[in-house]
């Protein structure tokens, strides 16, 4: 059997509209998936079901060789019983038990030299070591996160399943570990499912992307796909950045970064040292549209470019603008006429310097 | 004042607390969370003897138990003896009094255990025993000792059960709160007087440690 994940499942809590997955990936050694979605999407619960928090009323779930849920056969195979490795949103560690004890604590079929050995090794790993007898309540945020994610890969599980590991932080140690995690994960070759809502965590560690609204899956992609390309008008809502392109930056000198993407070069806002290679993201409403020829603005970037496509969003109209890559905007349809903007006619898009975001690829 | 009474009923009210402990916890855990949508039946059983007079109760059991039952004939059978009138069947009747003063404090410290904490124990792979054993029992000692003390203290004091199903047999079940009634019939208001403060003294004593513990008083005590 291929080596997938297939998923197929209906789960209605009650007064509520039924949550609905349908999809299947491929799985490698250290494919990340991330569920995005608003809160209320339904991703945290598809993340249960495959936990076996959750018991779907109906449908399948199908992990490498393995079925964990089969409702037509009868067959629901316990959480205890599925060797996954489950991180929820606030931990959940156990406050009777110490650092040391937490990250031990599904060790217990190994003998006690063996568990003391693994525990040792995580410690290391997770850059716990001098935090072994702390209690968790003694711990800060990012100290928690690592105990949880270190207790929950001790087992060596066959899927880690992680919700918002992130969103309990505070801005600056979010950003911190979310390189951290990337990492990680890649270092334990070890396949995992991550919810989040937030697009820049999408980016930073997904390899493959599902976007859930309403209930449903509504695309399965590469991260970067499904942000540039999103399936339907729903998916562009929900992901909410529509021009995500590969570029290198060039210069970073107090504060703005001189990116190259392709030929064309754009000034963003950098907080914070990243790497060479990055994803420059843009959203469509932070996209000014001019004629071309007219004055300089405050906006850093001008990007002079032909009009490829126009799509109508009801008072909105989505422009896509070839200026060296496709670039998004949003206008008016107001706009629109007063632009004379038509398939083919030039046109001057600009943007901020911080409305260019940049994530780092690694 | 009568020192075998105060044995006996010490020995009573400790046998009881010990057995609801035992099986107080699974019915603590299974009311606590099981789904079944009749729960509420098993949950207002537990709580009958907190409202239903003791004479009500004792009559039942004395039935249940008597040489007419099923019950009562097949353990007169097999232990050569019949239940009423003997200090198994008066510990059989105090464990069903005293059952929801161990089965609620029990269940109201697991409720009260996060569902989350649960669940990671479960994807760690331990089964709902041992999450039971490893988890949630530490995260409910104070309950635990709560109910324990509480049934403790409740069958100290226990009268009009006593009275029906174990009769006022000197040494076997004439208990410290018979012997102070019968001081008192017999106008020996300086022996009743002496018991009964004893019993006063050890049960305000016992639900002050109870009281002190669950507000955290007691710095000995470990902290969650």
């Amino acid at each position: 059997m291929a080596a997938e994940m297939i998923v197929n499942m209906t789960k209605t809590f009650p007064g509520r509209p039924p949550i609905r997955a349908d999809f299947r990936f491929p799985v490698e050694a250290a494919t990340v998936l991330i569920l995005f979605g608003p809160s209320g999407s339904g991703k945290t619960t598809i993340l249960r079901s495959l936990a076996g928090l959750e018991w779907p009323e109906q449908g399948s779930i199908r992990y490498l060789s393995r079925t964990w849920l089969d409702t037509a056969a009868n067959m629901r195979i316990a959480p205890q019983d599925r060797h996954i490795g489950y991180m929820a949103q606030d931990y959940a560690l156990f406050p009777t038990y110490t650092v040391a004890g937490n990250i031990a604590y599904g060790l217990g079929d190994l003998p006690a030299g063996d568990r003391n050995k693994r525990v040792d090794e995580l410690l290391e790993l997770f850059q716990l070591r001098g935090l072994e007898t702390a209690k968790p309540r003694e711990l800060s945020g990012g100290q928690q996160q690592r105990v949880a994610l270190a207790r929950a890969v001790a087992p060596r599980p066959l899927l880690l399943l992680l919700d918002e590991p992130l969103s309990a932080l505070d801005a600056p140690t979010r950003l911190q570990l979310r390189g951290e995690l990337r990492s990680l994960l890649k270092q334990l070759a070890l396949p995992s499912v991550i919810v989040t809502h937030d697009w820049a965590e999408a980016l930073t560690l997904g390899d493959i992307m599902a976007v859930v609204s309403g209930g449903a899956v509504l695309q399965v992609g590469t991260p970067q796909d499904v942000f540039s390309r999103p399936a339907d008008a729903e998916v562009a809502r929900v992901v909410g950045v529509e021009t995500v392109v590969r570029g290198m930056l060039a210069d970073l000198r107090e504060g703005l970064a001189t990116v190259q993407v392709g030929d064309v070069s754009l000034t963003a806002v950098a907080a914070e040292a990243i790497g060479p290679e990055v994803f420059v993201c843009i959203r469509a409403e932070d996209i000014t549209l001019e004629p071309v020829g007219s004055g300089e603005t405050s906006a850093r970037n001008h990007l002079r470019g032909v009009v490829r496509s126009i799509t109508s969003l009801g008072a909105l109209a989505k422009v896509t603008v070839d200026c060296g890559f496709p670039l998004a905007a949003l206008v008016t349809r107001s706009a629109l006429g007063e632009l004379n903007l038509g398939i083919g006619a030039p046109v001057k898009a600009a943007c901020k310097a911080g409305s260019v975001h940049l994530i780092p690829r690694r | 004042m009568n020192w075998t009474a105060i044995w006996v009923t010490f020995k009573l009210a400790s046998l009881t607390s010990a057995a609801l402990l035992a099986i107080g916890l699974p019915i603590a855990y299974w009311l606590t969370f099981s789904r079944w949508r009749w729960k509420f039946l098993v949950e207002s059983i537990v709580a009958l003897p907190l409202v239903l007079p003791p004479t009500v109760l004792g009559f039942y059991i004395l039935v249940a138990i008597g040489p007419h039952s099923p019950v009562g004939r097949f353990y007169a059978e097999v232990v050569g003896q019949p239940l009423p009138f003997s200090f198994q069947g008066l510990l059989f009747a105090s464990i069903l009094y005293s059952l929801p003063f161990a089965v609620q404090p029990f269940a109201t410290a697991f409720e009260q255990v996060d569902r989350k904490l649960i669940e990671a124990s479960w994807t760690l792979g331990l089964s709902k025993l041992k999450t039971f054993f490893k988890l949630i029992v530490p995260l409910s000692t104070a309950g635990l000792v709560t109910g324990t003390v509480l049934s403790f203290a409740h069958t100290l004091g226990e009268f009009g059960v006593v009275l029906m199903v174990g009769g006022n047999i000197e040494g076997v079940t004439r208990t410290v709160s018979i012997d102070i009634y019968d001081e008192v019939q017999a106008l020996n208001y300086a022996a009743a007087g002496q018991t009964a403060l004893l019993l006063l003294v050890v049960s305000y004593g016992v639900l002050l440690a109870v009281y002190a513990m669950n507000r955290k008083v007691w710095a000995a005590w470990p902290q969650k």
